[in-house]
């Protein structure tokens, strides 16, 4: 999948988050790193269509987005989007979470949503919480949940706000494996993400988001090894200062 | 099931207890005061008795659902984007929770209602009461919003709800768990306060007990009685949002 931006920018209020942000690049997986407050997740909402850019454009595969509230939602209906906790609604069971745009959004019938769901939360071992309240489940089998709802529909492409930043190293795991095994079955998928580990292995390529801009991108084998930016530089020695 | 069924015996046989212990002491103070509680001469008035307790019901309920909506269209016009509005509905909730019902019955209904020709004093008296109703049930709205992680509804935005979507499937189901407790309690209110409309001879349940302590001086069991008439009203209230509670219940973890 193509995905461009060009000149990208969104400011609130006086405060400015992204400034020409431009991109061209074939994706199958890709992760976006960089310190805190960079813009990272701003980036992703407006990717995702859930926040409109002060000024910019955004194409997918060449067509052209238009940010009006008609074709945003359309949108959003192709997309898949996990946010990095508190994810799922309050109100409905884990399974209700995965039928309910399945239901509402993309009007499958709701016995043939179930069964797509329950099929989901067995591939993932999760069967034993559909019935379970969000309140009910751990942080890991949250997020887990919440990447089930987002791959229900068939996404072409599956957005990720640091699903793992509120989670312990098990739980992490847990998570990454099945993101992994997703992406080995062809799905587009960006994920902002700390995970050093993950964006290098996982990732075919990656974006360096730092002071509201692109600063290096390129294929995650080589950018690791060979960072050309000081701010890729400064921040990985940051980030793996403690890594084992 | 046995045991299910044994555990309610047992429910009962404490509730029963808990009100026996309190009739006891109701009892003994009638007693201390050598006082002989007489409910026969209630009797001949059932007809009248009767009739105030249905307009006491209808007054009830139709302020009941007309004060919602008040409160609904007051709580969500407080966040107008015009500052009109907003502060119309700021000011109304304010004013009407800062003065006693008694000052309002009396204005509204010999000055506003008589200059805007309202002289059906039913029509006035629900009017007034879901008028004031509104003002706390406004509040109760707005605060059940405002207590929603606004993250739900960009849940509902990432999903591709329509708004009209996102209302009834998730902001709806949310704020009725959040809210329903303080609406039982709301409700109640209504119902007592209803009886301030006796103010303008509104001939309900209070209006009426009132007429027949003239007639039959029987005060004590007059009151009494009323007493119980509202708390039947009242607890019934409870009783059906006690069950809606329990359908919502999901909704509220926070």
């Amino acid at each position: 999948m193509r995905i461009t931006l060009k000149q990208i920018s969104k400011s609130f209020g006086e405060r400015t988050v992204l400034s020409d942000v431009s991109l061209d690049e074939e994706i199958t997986s890709l992760a976006v790193i960089g310190p805190s407050g960079a813009g990272k997740s701003t980036l992703l909402r407006i990717i995702g269509g859930l926040l409109v850019p002060s000024a910019g454009e955004l194409l997918i595969d060449g067509k052209k987005i238009n940010f009006t509230e008609k074709e945003l939602l359309a949108y959003r209906r192709t997309i898949g989007f996990v946010f990095q906790s508190k994810g799922l609604f309050e109100h409905l069971t884990a399974l209700e979470n995965i039928t309910l745009p399945l239901i509402h959004a993309l009007g499958m019938a709701e016995a043939d949503a179930a069964r797509v769901a329950s099929r989901l939360l067995t591939r993932f071992g999760l069967e034993a919480e559909g019935h379970k309240y969000p309140f009910q489940l751990s942080g890991g089998q949250q997020q887990r949940i919440q990447i089930c709802r987002a791959v229900a529909g068939n996404p072409r492409l599956l957005l990720l706000d640091e699903p793992t930043s509120a989670l312990d190293p098990e739980l992490t795991a847990e998570v990454l494996d099945m993101l992994g095994e997703l992406q080995k079955t062809g799905l587009n998928t960006i994920i902002v993400t700390h995970e050093m580990g993950f964006a290098k292995k996982a990732c075919e390529k990656v974006i360096i988001v730092s002071g509201g801009t692109i600063v290096e991108s390129g294929k995650s084998s080589e950018l690791f090894a060979a960072p050309k930016t000081e701010q890729l530089q400064a921040f990985l020695d940051k980030v793996l200062e403690w890594h084992v | 099931m046995r045991k299910k069924y044994r555990h309610y015996i047992c429910r009962l046989v404490q509730v029963g207890a808990a009100v026996l212990i309190l009739l006891g002491f109701i009892l003994l103070s009638l007693h201390r005061i050598g006082y002989e509680m007489n409910f026969t001469t209630l009797w001949q008035f059932r007809h009248r008795l009767w009739q105030g307790f249905v307009m006491t019901l209808v007054i009830a309920v139709a302020s009941l659902c007309l004060s919602v909506l008040i409160g609904a269209i007051a709580a969500f016009a407080q966040k107008a984007k015009v500052a009109v509005v907003s502060d119309l509905a700021r000011i109304y909730v304010q004013v009407i929770r800062g003065t006693p019902l008694l000052v309002q019955i009396y204005f509204f209904f010999y000055i506003i209602a008589t200059s805007w020709g309202i002289d059906n004093r039913y029509l006035a008296g629900i009017l007034i009461l879901s008028l004031f109703e509104g003002a706390y049930i406004a509040e109760i709205i707005r605060g059940g919003l405002e207590s929603i992680d606004s993250q739900q509804f960009e849940i509902a935005k990432a999903i591709g709800l329509t708004s009209a979507q996102t209302t009834r499937l998730v902001t709806f189901p949310l704020l009725m768990a959040r809210i329903l407790p303080a609406l039982a309690g709301q409700f109640a209110s209504i119902i007592k306060d209803s009886s301030l409309l006796s103010v303008i001879a509104v001939i309900e349940i209070t209006q009426t007990t009132q007429e027949i302590s003239a007639q039959n001086f029987a005060f004590f069991e007059n009151y009494f009685f009323l007493g119980l008439q509202y708390f039947v009203l009242t607890f019934t209230v409870s009783l059906i949002t006690r069950r809606l509670e329990r359908k919502y219940k999901h909704a509220d973890h926070t």
